[in-house]
């Protein structure tokens, strides 16, 4: 009995690690997405690296360097108008971004796995959650994410609340949506029937097979977090100066757009980037992960 | 389909009860004494609590959220801290400007969406299938308030062409046109890029449909089987993008307001959550999030009228 429980899961690990080599090879088939992941690796390495990769305070005013072109001595992206270098700003807003970004979609995947599994997985709770569902999808998310502003004041931290709480609606549908077909599943009487408890089946079996719409999900999330961390920075919301955010540095850069442009173009150039790497990161996987696809 | 209607009209009843009672509580909930806003760093503690006495702000929360719904029926939304200006008053000013924003963004993005979605659906992989799906992944990955400066600084600042700013004249007069060109690109782009990834999935999908190889076996025109069998089915998935980004384009308008200074009611909003004027923040989610909930309505009877079928049990 022991054996042949070991084999099986023995199977299992190898049937995992093979669809995971699948999906991989799927993904690195799709050259867009492999640009995505290689943008996202940058920006992960800049994030790690930056006090390495620049010579500058991102906060440090020097009034006698205010406002320098590109390519100019020691500071080859400029200064902004305080005499801030821009290369230490954009590498410590990637930073600020990313964890902005990962805190808010990992708290809306939080919330949203809860509340989608109690709905999908009971019934009497479904009804309640979808309407609470429902409710938040009533308002477009970044009006969700100015109440939600307006109540707990402007900060990073909590535009990043504001952003989960608008991702936790999508994530709970998507969930809910997988817990339902997959809780007819037969291994998952046989666990009832083995007297298992709700929970278990729940996070050990019910979770892990709906992991792959959750996991686009995420990676798509990352570039709706960041797009709008950097525009609630940008309306004065999130991020205050003197804090490297890009949207803010936009936003600063803006009054001086006649003379400094490239203080308003960087920025923006480094949030597309970013935002574009994370969707078709998120693109690729959805086909990746996607069964009806033939694997080449 | 009658009895589909009235249904969804009960629950958008129901839901609009949902969205008062969320963004009164919001706002009951928010740190912030109304009374000191209201009476000033001068005013004394018996003053505020006149104040409070007079708001009604002394009262258990259901009696004040009971008084906010009677007042809402009769279109009064309170007044707000700043100004003393009558809420529903300042929004009607300003919903003018943030309607013409929306419909002219909407209209441009349906324009270019449809447009760059079916040139990259008929000349698949080609290069300009692929331009036009860079343009979209482009689009929906654009900062539309640093599209908004881009823009700004080429057409307006370089070239001199349209105005930085505003959105005062009216819009059937040139000047109005002129001023709603670039909010209306820069708010549309997201949406424009949206549409055409769905027009070109959808049509992709559709002209491998078999209705379609047997239009083409009957000998139909090719022009016939693009617009006639294929466009048409292709529109159904479409219709409902179109109209789930008409209710973000509102929500959009916050920003673009801020970005070409345009008197709308999300620059008014961005201003009150600034000086924490609830009844005016209160009042100007109120209005975006019921416009939203009605335009997916309008979506949905509007689905199930182009495709029969669909039925709402």
């Amino acid at each position: 009995m022991a054996e042949t429980v070991a084999l099986t899961s023995i199977k299992k690990e190898k049937k995992k690690e093979k669809t995971f080599i699948v999906i991989t090879k799927r993904l690195l088939k799709n050259k867009l997405a492999v640009a995505g992941l290689i943008i996202i690796a940058l920006q992960i390495a800049m994030a790690i690296f930056a006090p390495f990769i620049t010579f500058h305070d991102p906060v440090k005013q020097n009034l006698n360097l205010s406002e320098l072109p590109m390519f100019s001595e020691n500071h080859w992206l400029g200064t902004d108008n305080y005499g801030r270098d821009v290369w230490s700003r954009i590498v410590y807003g990637a930073r600020i971004s990313l964890i902005v970004g990962i805190v808010a979609v990992t708290l809306g995947l939080i919330g949203g796995v809860i509340l989608g599994m109690l709905g999908g997985y009971y019934k009497k709770l479904d009804g309640l959650i979808m309407r609470i569902v429902d409710l938040l999808f009533s308002f477009p998310g970044i009006l969700l994410a100015m109440l939600i502003i307006a109540i707990l004041g402007t900060s990073l931290i909590n535009v990043a609340i504001a952003i989960s709480i608008w991702s936790i609606p999508t994530c709970a549908r998507i969930v809910r949506g997988s817990v339902l077909s997959i809780k007819e599943k037969e291994y998952i009487m046989a666990m009832k029937s083995l007297g298992a408890s709700d929970l278990r089946i729940m996070f050990k079996h019910i979770l892990p097979n709906a992991f792959a719409p959750i996991i686009v999900f995420a990676t798509m999330r990352m570039a709706t977090a960041i797009l709008s961390t950097a525009s609630l920075s940008y309306l004065g919301l999130g991020a205050q100066p003197p804090t490297p955010e890009w949207g803010a540095m936009i936003s600063q850069g803006q009054a001086f757009m006649w003379t400094s442009p490239h203080l308003t173009i960087i920025p923006g150039i480094a949030i597309m980037l970013t935002v574009f790497a994370f969707n078709v990161v998120g693109d690729g996987l959805r086909d990746a992960i996607d069964p009806n696809m033939d694997i080449q | 389909m009658i009895a589909m209607i009235v249904r969804r009209f009960f629950q958008l009843i129901f839901l609009l009860f949902g969205i008062t009672f969320l963004v009164f509580s919001s706002m009951y909930l928010a740190p912030g004494d109304p009374a000191s806003m209201i009476g000033g760093p001068t005013a004394t503690e018996s003053d505020l609590e006149a104040i409070r006495d007079d708001l009604g702000l002394n009262d258990p929360f259901l009696t004040q959220y009971g008084r906010y719904i009677a007042n809402l029926a009769q279109g009064d939304l309170g007044f707000s801290y700043q100004t003393r200006q009558p809420v529903a008053e300042a929004i009607a000013i300003r919903f003018p400007n943030t309607l013409k924003l929306a419909v002219a963004s909407m209209i441009i993005a349906i324009i270019i969406g449809i447009f760059a979605g079916l040139i990259s659906a008929l000349k698949h992989n080609s290069w300009l299938d692929v331009t036009s799906t860079t343009f979209a992944l482009g689009g929906i990955s654009i900062p539309n308030f640093w599209l908004g400066s881009i823009l700004i600084l080429i057409f307006s600042v370089n070239l001199q062409w349209l105005p930085v700013a505003g959105l005062s004249d009216p819009w059937w007069t040139a000047e109005g046109i002129k001023q709603l060109i670039l909010p209306a690109i820069t708010l549309g782009t997201g949406s424009a890029a949206m549409i055409a990834r769905m027009v070109r999935s959808s049509m992709l999908e559709v002209v491998r449909a078999d209705y379609v190889r047997t239009a083409r076996a009957k000998g139909v025109k090719e022009r016939s089987v693009i617009w006639i069998h294929t466009l048409k089915n292709a529109m159904i998935p479409v219709i409902t993008v179109i109209g789930l980004n008409f209710g973000a384009l509102l929500g959009g308008t916050i920003i673009t307001e801020k970005v070409f200074a345009i008197n709308g009611v999300g620059r008014l909003m961005i201003d009150a959550i600034a000086a924490r004027d609830f009844p005016m923040v209160q009042g100007s989610v109120l209005l975006i999030a019921t416009l939203f909930v009605l335009v997916n309505l309008i979506v949905d009877i509007v689905y199930t009228y182009i495709d029969p079928r669909i039925k709402y049990q």
